[in-house]
């Protein structure tokens, strides 16, 4: 019975559609919507009184972070500042971990030897899991816990909203939601997160632009990698000033990733996700004193812990693996070698070499792991330097044939290659599609692909 | 056992939304526009006694959370922040669809005390669906700040429904809000909200158009919002029947042939 409700229901409404025009239609709905704001007014007005003028200081503020001239530079001085904060102040509590944890290693290494335990269990354990452990925690760790605050101070602060308002128009031109800038800060923390934040964006077709280009933002995991290699080749470790060069080129790096989600925005709405930029009211909420004790919790348990847990899980298990596949041979070779060997032309044309390209692949489940990777299978006896000495990693880099343009195009492929497991895994959450998640890991990787060769080639030609 | 049809059919509605009716508690909404600290009155309230997931079948986040007031526990469910209910996103789908078939014994409206007007225009769309709201004012700190008076009796008066001043960061006037809530769930508090006075060209069009849904949805229409029907019958709103064959009729489809009727 009331299966022939439905139907006599939507008869009614189409025979009340036939009666109506479509520009009748338009003209009640607004003429509905009309009444309700009218409504609101009138309630309003009777029952709201306003004292004397606004002090307006946040117009003030406003007209200046987000006016045509210093809105930019602003940006980007704040962005630098972050960056630099984060490089200066994660120095030193990062070497007194890295001591710390391999004091403990070395504790560690004498209880197994006093117990008698087998040499490969040593091995995977202690030089392979728990070596990439405290790679992990010390480098990771310090800087996480400077940039997660600061960046959710400035979120609470409500400048994130301005920093949306200046990019509305270039994301528009090419063809994105200017709402893409928050989920871009997003990203900064998590890939994932940022995919998952595209939800603020209404308009379907933007919400897969703003999905499929969030790996353009170094997230946590990338960011050290970023931080640290240019900390090593850009600066003159130890020089004055060397900190401020190395926070500038982490800038230009996330100008570049910046520049290639619009640039690849603009492809894909040309292309296969063609429509308009629909229009929205972007809103700048009124600035509020941010709680400062409730943003250090909030933003170091919610973000810090949770990143960290996450790399810690992945990390463990892979430093196992890649100790195994340095301690095994084939044919005499370790199987890393073996590997590195294989994939090395390929890897040599974009500027990087076997070893990096592998640490990449390896690095999928987390990117976290893709540095400690690559240390451990340089050092191919299956153990890694300690971490808190930026000369000695800068050595070893050195001794297996780096120079700056290979760095150059080790952070420019972290920057833009494929997003980790769980960042694609995530895309096919929100997208409901293997086909997009798919896309969302071979897209980038043939971005990063084209854009290393092509430096590699240009710079090696010009310069070396 | 004990329920009638009606109440159990009312709970396989709210299973739909994922909420656990095994609890039995009042199920209260939280409505409101973006910013408003809605999210901050959802944590006060919730405290750590909230989880995460989506709405069904939707990539919007669901945030539930549960609260205890004079020795009841209370479910309370976070809409998402909308400026409108006229089902133009799916976020906006979502609160509307939620308010509409999971009906909450109670609505909170968290609005904006420095913005009021345009916050009002959610108060008035919720209340023209649903009768026991209650205006939760926030941000009033701010508001004085600005030197911006609101008048709250009189606000109560032209609304028909309870307003409470908040501001939530602080915890102030949160006790009130759950008492309120309380006294409307108890029923203690009567409510009539005033509804929305539209112009006579719309008021002509609903008044042709509601015999005609009363005759065609028969004894269906016994607690649907008729007038409000009609009104999105007139903007052409085929959101509203797509969800209303997806929770409303599939429902009654099942109490028809009796497949509940014991819990």
């Amino acid at each position: 019975m009331e299966l022939t409700k439905i139907k006599d229901f939507n008869e009614l409404l189409s025979n009340i559609s036939d009666s109506l025009n479509g520009k009748q239609r338009e003209q009640l709905r607004d003429q509905i919507v009309k009444d309700i704001y009218s409504n609101a007014e009138v309630i309003a007005d009777n029952n709201v009184s306003m004292q004397g003028e606004q002090t307006g200081i946040g117009e003030k503020i406003d007209d200046i972070l987000t006016s045509k001239w210093l809105g930019f530079p602003i940006m980007l001085l704040m962005l630098g500042g972050v960056f630099w904060l984060t490089i200066v102040g994660a120095n030193y509590p990062s070497a007194m971990l890295g001591e710390f944890l391999f004091w403990v290693e070395g504790h560690l290494s004498n209880l197994f030897m006093a117990v008698g335990a087998p040499n490969w269990l040593h091995g995977i354990l202690v030089e392979g899991m728990y070596r990439t452990l405290a790679w992990v925690i010390s480098v990771m760790l310090p800087p996480m816990a400077i940039f997660f605050p600061i960046f959710t101070l400035l979120e609470d602060l409500g400048y994130l909203p301005r920093v949306a308002f200046n990019l509305d128009n270039l994301f528009k031109k090419s063809g994105a939601n200017g709402k893409q800038s928050l989920t871009m800060s997003m990203g900064f923390g998590c890939n994932a997160a940022g995919v998952i934040a595209a939800r603020i964006i209404e308009s379907p077709r933007e919400k897969l632009l703003a999905i499929l280009t969030n790996n353009f933002v170094p997230c946590n995991g990338r960011f050290p990698t970023l931080l640290i290699l240019s900390m090593i080749f850009m600066g003159t470790v130890g020089g004055r000033g060397s900190s401020l060069l190395a926070a500038g080129i982490v800038v230009l790096l996330v100008l570049i990733g910046i520049a290639i989600t619009l640039l690849v925005s603009w492809i894909l709405s040309k292309t296969i996700l063609k429509g308009i930029p629909s229009s929205f009211t972007l809103e700048l909420p009124p600035y509020r004193k941010p709680q400062i004790g409730r943003v250090l919790v909030r933003s170091f348990i919610d973000r810090t812990l949770f990143v960290l847990w996450r790399a810690i899980v992945v990390a463990a298990p892979a430093g196992g693996i890649v100790w195994l596949l340095a301690n095994n041979t084939i044919g005499g070779v370790s199987i890393i070698d073996y590997v590195a060997n294989l994939i090395d032309p390929f890897a040599t044309l974009i500027g990087l070499d076997g070893v990096i390209l592998m640490a990449f692949i390896l690095g999928l489940p987390a990117n976290e792991i893709v540095l400690p990777i690559l240390v451990m299978s340089y050092l191919s006896l299956g153990s890694m330097i300690e971490p808190d000495s930026a000369d000695a990693l800068r050595g070893i880099l050195v001794n297996n044939g780096w120079t700056w343009v290979t760095a150059l195009c080790t952070m420019l492929f972290s920057l833009l290659h494929f997003p980790c497991g769980t960042t694609i895994l995530t895309i096919k959450k929100e997208t409901n599609s293997w086909k997009w998640a798919i896309f969302g890991a071979v897209m980038p990787l043939t971005v990063a692909i084209i854009v290393t060769f092509l430096v590699n080639q240009i710079f090696t030609t010009l310069f070396l | 056992m004990g329920l009638t049809a009606k109440s159990s059919g009312l709970n396989l509605l709210r299973e739909t939304f994922n909420l656990d009716v095994e609890r039995n508690n009042p199920i209260i909404a939280l409505a409101g526009n973006p910013n408003t600290g809605k999210s901050t009155v959802f944590n006060a309230l919730t405290g750590l006694k909230q989880h995460t997931g989506n709405w069904p079948g939707k990539t919007v986040t669901q945030a539930q959370g549960y609260y205890e007031n004079q020795g009841q526990e209370y479910t309370l469910v976070d809409l998402p922040g909308t400026y409108s209910l006229l089902a133009s996103s799916t976020e906006e789908m979502v609160a509307r669809d939620f308010i509409c078939f999971a009906k909450p014994d109670a609505t909170i409206v968290v609005a904006d005390a420095t913005n009021l007007e345009r916050n009002l225009n959610l108060v008035l769309q919720v209340t023209e669906l649903t009768d026991n709201v209650v205006l939760c004012l926030n941000l009033m700190d701010e508001a004085e700040r600005k030197n911006i008076k609101i008048d709250i009796k009189g606000l109560e008066e032209e609304l028909g429904i309870p307003v409470i001043p908040t501001i939530a960061r602080d915890g102030i006037g949160l006790n009130d809000l759950k008492n309120m809530v309380t006294a409307i769930v108890n029923q203690d508090k009567q409510i009539k909200p005033v509804k929305v006075k539209y112009s006579p060209q719309i008021e002509a069009a609903v008044e042709e158009l509601l015999p005609e849904i009363k005759n065609t949805l028969g004894e269906l229409s016994e607690g649907l919002n008729l007038r409000w029907l009609a009104l999105r019958l007139l903007e052409g709103d085929q959101t509203i029947l797509d969800s209303m064959q997806n929770h409303y009729f599939r429902e009654n489809l099942k109490g028809g042939v009796d497949c509940y009727g014991v819990d």
